[in-house]
């Protein structure tokens, strides 16, 4: 019964949720249950459902860090951490601190550059992933090595270098590069529905914590 | 006292002068420009596959839309409950547009009243005029009456409807015919077969594996695919007593995870192997969360990593602070736009639907591999739509192309 009512409340959801999508007005022409109330009333239990979580998640940060404070090789990041989540917490009780104090400070001067700061490693980091991608070791490499080279003349500061090199780069780009994505795309919507059909009939149950 | 007479006054100046810009402009002559005529044939209808709160206006263009006076700009839509009844305003198409649609769901209720709301099976009076680049209106044009009707059924999505039916019946066949027996093949793919062999390296380098399973939610089909890849990780790791860790980002993924690898513990003999905390919540912000995997990565050093969910602009900065790490990594994603930062920074990559398949590759299930079978034969089906419906929009037959259209 551990695992049979969990199965039966996923395959009802989910049926219901694929019915609804076809029905409008009323649920499957059931007086007063609305398809649309339907599917807000099931999105709710979603939302609840992760807020109710949210005290799980927070237990974990704890407990983990706490535990690392034993350990003298990562006790000072976990002391920063367990430190900055009081900071926050308490900061974030007080009404005035939360809109011109110590709490909104730390979220504008700390956190957003901190932030920004590991979103611009990205620039570097695509230079990096782009200098051992592009090598050209072998004919597919270098036609990839080639074609990056005609699509970034067209778009550097002082590009396109010529009419033909603008006309190269839209066919590649509305013609291959398209394709390519949506056969990928393709690929991905059948599957994601595989996935939902299987997790419907209960033939995928490991996001239950078995094969 | 002087003092606000004198800013009534400014303000009637002000107001009439602003009523004044209303009105027509006259031409250089000083002469009044002319009104354009008003549209015709105005007609009303249910608005399709809605539950009940919308109506389409129709209406044939004014003689001087793009025609004789040739000075219509838009046309006004005016909406009343009654005939005799005050006509409102509903909105405004431009020229050479047929066509309004008259829809607001949004339900009023005592705190917040919905003068547009229509409820279903109300009847609405409409009337049209035009309005020229002068601002010259037109006279109305007769008024028109609709009734506003629950549909049932979403026509427009018939064709889905199709298409998923199809599918379960071809789950259905292959599954039934995995069941009885028939062996079924599947291309071999690299990333998959790649996973044991990365376990083994970890094994014998005395290293972790870092298991990361993205910024998506345990509602995401690519997360749910990185709980099955995880399941399988977790057994072996078990087996071969090496230490998985699984930072992840969302309480509801945590509880899973935590569950999944607990599970994968206990199936392969070793529940007194498993820590909970090696499978922890570190924050729901994307950024700081990847720098807290980059942390674990620089100081653990782990000889795997895998990255099986749903990625965004991270993608890159975990992948290649992995690679600096000396890692060997395995990616796996359904976001297209991060699937190239993938295959050029990890060694191995799932693209979008390998990702799915990983379940039925790594379990050998025949009923699985059914899945598999059945995806292959929709895509054939959906391949062989494709080549037929461009022929037949190259020959020029609309059919093919309006038996699939989805109209939302």
């Amino acid at each position: 019964m551990k695992r049979e009512i969990p199965l039966m409340i996923v395959m009802v959801t989910g049926i219901i949720m694929f019915l609804q999508y076809f029905f409008p007005g009323r649920f499957l022409f059931i007086p007063f249950i609305s398809s649309e109330k339907l599917f807000e009333f099931l999105n709710d239990w979603v939302m609840v459902i992760g807020i109710l979580s949210l005290p799980l998640g927070i237990w974990s940060l704890l407990k983990a860090n706490v535990n690392k404070l034993k350990a003298a090789d990562e006790r000072f990041y976990s002391a920063i951490l367990l430190m900055g989540f009081l900071v926050m917490v308490i900061s974030g009780w007080m009404p005035e601190w939360r809109t011109k104090g110590v709490h909104l400070a730390i979220f504008q001067s700390v956190l957003i550059p901190i932030q920004s700061t590991i979103f611009s490693l990205l620039a570097f980091f695509v230079a990096s992933a782009a200098y051992r991608a592009f090598r050209a070791r072998s004919v597919l490499a270098t036609i990839l090595l080639l074609t990056a080279f005609i699509i970034m003349m067209r778009f550097i500061p002082m590009g396109p270098i010529s009419d033909i090199n603008n006309w190269l780069v839209e066919k590649i780009l509305m013609v291959p590069n398209m394709a390519a994505k949506r056969a990928i795309a393709m690929g991905i919507a059948l599957g994601a529905t595989a996935t939902a059909i299987k997790i419907i009939l209960g033939i995928e149950r490991t996001y239950m914590g078995r094969d | 006292m002087t003092k606000k007479l004198i800013m009534l006054l400014c303000l009637v100046i002000i107001s009439s002068s602003l009523a004044i810009g209303q009105e027509a402009i006259p031409d250089s002559a000083g002469l009044a420009p002319p009104a354009p005529a008003p549209p015709t044939n105005v007609r009303v209808v249910d608005r399709p596959n809605d539950a009940g709160h919308g109506l389409i206006v129709k209406w044939d263009l004014s003689p001087d839309d793009s025609a004789g006076l040739n000075n219509v700009a838009i046309y006004e839509v005016f909406r009343a409950g009654s005939p005799d009844g005050e006509f409102i305003s509903r909105g405004v198409v431009p020229r050479g547009i047929t066509e309004y649609v008259d829809f607001d769901e949004t339900e009023p209720n005592s705190e917040h009243p919905n003068p547009n709301f229509m409820p279903v099976n109300s009847t609405w009076f409409y009337k049209i005029l035009a309005i020229s680049d002068n601002q010259v209106r037109s006279e109305f044009s007769s008024v028109a009456s609709g009734t506003t009707i629950e549909n049932w059924i979403h026509t427009g999505k018939i064709p889905i409807g199709v298409a998923a039916i199809t599918f379960t019946v071809f789950l259905i066949i292959f599954i039934s015919s995995a069941r009885k027996g028939k062996k079924m093949y599947v291309r071999p793919l690299a990333g998959i077969n790649a996973v044991d062999d990365a376990i083994g390296r970890a094994t014998e380098m005395g290293k972790p594996i870092l298991y990361i399973l993205g910024l998506g939610t345990a509602g995401d089909i690519a997360t749910i695919a990185g709980f099955t890849i995880l399941s399988r990780v977790a057994k072996r790791t078990a087996e071969y007593q090496t230490k998985v860790i699984v930072p992840v980002q969302d309480p509801v993924v945590l509880a899973v995870a935590q569950e999944t690898v607990r599970t994968a513990y206990l199936e392969a003999g070793r529940p007194d192997q498993y820590n909970p905390e090696n499978v922890f919540f570190v924050t729901s912000m994307q950024f700081p969360y990847v720098a807290a995997v980059n942390g674990i990565m620089l100081r653990e050093h782990p000889a795997t990593n895998f990255y099986m969910g749903v990625f965004y602009a991270e993608s890159l900065i975990l992948a290649e602070t992995g690679n600096i790490a000396g890692s060997i990594q395995i990616s796996g994603t359904d976001q297209v736009a991060q699937l190239p930062f993938f295959v050029a920074a990890t060694d191995y990559t799932l693209i979008g639907e390998e990702l799915y398949a990983a379940s039925a590759y790594l379990s050998q299930e025949p009923v699985q591999l059914g899945t598999l079978k059945a995806q292959d034969y929709t895509k054939a089906i959906v391949m062989a739509f494709i080549i037929l419906g461009a022929i037949a929009i190259t020959a020029g037959w609309p059919f093919l192309r309006n038996l699939v259209t989805i109209n939302l």
